[in-house]
């Protein structure tokens, strides 16, 4: 079962593209990564499920439902964390969580004070005086606190220190392993690797990739590193081998293709050391931007 | 839906109770100076003979209705007090919807499982409510002061009440037409300049109305719809005026609905 469906949706801003034919599929229980530089209509793209904005043209189902016109039902099952986070300033955060949680059917003051305690959070004190990390947790605490089937998060871990990122990310595999989807945007694509399942790559309000995040590692590019003597005879200059970089010591370059056509050439040097990586999705993710 | 009602009438305390004092302290203070023109009623009348009559049509002064008699003065304090009920309505007007995207909650509560409809219905009732509370006060004083500074004066209770009635729908006008105007505009940057505004331009409108004594000019303005010695004299409200306000609310609360349901909430 798809939880979320794009069909062919579309968003100006006047005449200024938001997004355009954005066509996403997203499957029960799946971990799905949202990937582009800022700008690239992300929260465009986030806002319109939530029905904050609505589209000019296509439509989003969340749950089988479409997500304007029964947006209030879609919304109870919905864990959302906005990027950056504004709440009341002048309410305690237990007052706020508990008036977040007032939305919702079931009572929630268990989970509010479970969550709490593994984001390290004080409850009782004042938003207004909370430091930009603290409030990021009061934001994912509010996101999660009603146990939600499908958790949108936009950027969620600026703010977070590496140990809270850590936690927090150990939280989102726990919900997800109870049957939670979970819809991950970013720009940060360490984090993504790291988390999810399936990626799709926006670029100028279009998506320009959706694919399995393993895949895109191994059926793609491989990275060489190649160091010896007299390396520069600009023999890699073959097909598939982009981002060349040549110098006497050291040749470094980016391959898809035969990996024995690479083996042959190799053959033919003196090498002190060869490194075969497979690339970061940062470097596999420059060439759909170049 | 409740929730969000009490949410918002939490918000409003502080203002409520700020209003509550400062309307009721405003009559008082005003009508506490009546004993004293009452007394010199007669050098008064001499003084305001002087004025040019245009100057005393703005301050809203009438010959049916002089300063010296007690009704004459609660309608000039009346007509004064319009200007704060009216910035108070207004305020609430352009804060209530325009809230969360100027500080940047509406993620907040617009991704909660509640549909918009909803939510601007909670909100007008939460302003009105708060408003209505302010109006307690205003007709508790109102009467009070008038029974405490009359002195050896009579007055027709009964236009009193008709005026002090009017006061709900003013507040409706200025908060319906504030929340109107906030939802068609992308952003309202300082509520209290946009509620001053709106609040003192419709006075000034009104003014202009009885320097020219031409009603044109008060059309549209609720000070001419509900004007204080018009009500006190009559024992009615002034009907074409009053079914204007009307037609204006409605159409001012039908348009922030429309527009509230179809808005873009712009993301941060």
């Amino acid at each position: 079962m798809n939880v979320i469906e794009f069909n062919n949706l579309t968003k100006y801003y006047g005449d200024v593209k938001g997004c355009e034919n954005v066509n996403i599929q997203i499957k029960e229980g799946e971990i799905f990564g949202f990937i582009g530089p800022n700008g690239a209509g992300k929260s465009t793209t986030i806002r319109t499920m939530l029905s904050l904005i609505y589209p000019t043209s296509g439509s989003v189902t969340v749950f089988g439902k479409d997500a304007i016109e029964f947006g209030h039902e879609v919304r109870k099952d919905i864990g959302y964390l906005p990027s950056e986070i504004f709440y009341y300033d002048k309410m305690k955060v237990i007052d706020l969580l508990n008036y977040s949680a007032s939305f919702y059917d079931h009572d929630c003051t268990e989970k509010i004070h479970e969550l709490a305690e593994i984001m390290e959070l004080d409850l009782t004190r004042k938003i207004q005086d909370l430091s930009y990390g603290n409030k990021k947790k009061v934001g994912i605490v509010q996101g999660l606190l009603h146990s939600p089937k499908l958790l949108i998060l936009d950027e969620p871990t600026s703010g977070l220190d590496p140990l809270m990122q850590q936690k927090f990310f150990n939280l989102i595999s726990e919900e997800n392993k109870k049957g939670a989807t979970v819809f991950f945007s970013s720009h940060i694509l360490s984090e993504v690797q790291q988390l999810c399942d399936r990626v799709a790559i926006i670029k100028d309000g279009e998506i320009v990739k959706i694919q399995d995040v393993k895949e895109l590692q191994t059926d793609n590019y491989k990275k060489f590193k190649i160091t010896g003597l007299s390396l520069n005879h600009s023999k890699f200059g073959i097909e598939g081998v982009t981002q060349l970089v040549e110098s006497e010591e050291e040749v470094t370059f980016f391959f898809k293709g035969d990996i024995n056509e690479i083996v042959k050439i190799l053959s033919t040097l003196k090498l002190k050391d060869v490194i075969i990586e497979e690339p970061t999705l940062e470097e596999i993710f420059m060439h759909y931007y170049e | 839906m409740m929730n969000i009602y009490l949410f918002e009438l939490k918000m409003y305390k502080k203002s409520i109770i700020i209003w509550s004092i400062a309307i009721p302290f405003w009559i008082f203070f005003y009508m506490a100076f009546f004993p004293m023109i009452a007394a010199d009623s007669v050098a008064f009348e001499m003084i305001m003979e002087d004025y040019p009559e245009e100057l005393l049509a703005i301050m809203g002064m009438n010959a049916e209705l002089p300063m010296s008699s007690i009704l004459g003065y609660f309608g000039l304090t009346f007509s004064m007090t319009q200007i704060p009920i009216a910035i108070q309505a207004a305020n609430y007007g352009f804060h209530t919807l325009s809230v969360e995207e100027r500080e940047l909650t509406a993620d907040f509560l617009l991704s909660k499982p509640i549909t918009r409809s909803k939510i601007i219905i909670s909100k007008f009732f939460a302003a009105f409510t708060s408003l209505t509370i302010v109006n307690v006060f205003i007709w508790g004083i109102s009467i009070l002061s008038l029974y405490l500074f009359k002195g050896e004066q009579t007055f027709e209770l009964r236009n009193v009440l008709v005026l002090l009635s009017t006061v709900v729908i003013f507040q409706l006008f200025f908060l319906s037409v504030g929340m109107f105007i906030s939802v068609s505009l992308r952003k309202i940057g300082s509520v209290l300049s946009f509620s001053m505004g709106l609040g003192l331009g419709l006075y000034i409108l009104n003014s202009l109305r009885s320097l020219f004594s031409s009603d044109i000019f008060g059309y549209i303005s609720p000070y001419t719809h509900f004007n204080p010695a018009y009500i006190l004299i009559e024992g009615n409200y002034h009907k074409v005026f009053t079914i204007i306000s009307l037609l204006i609310i409605i159409v001012s609360l039908s348009m922030s609905y429309f527009l509230y349901l179809r808005r873009n909430i712009p993301s941060l």
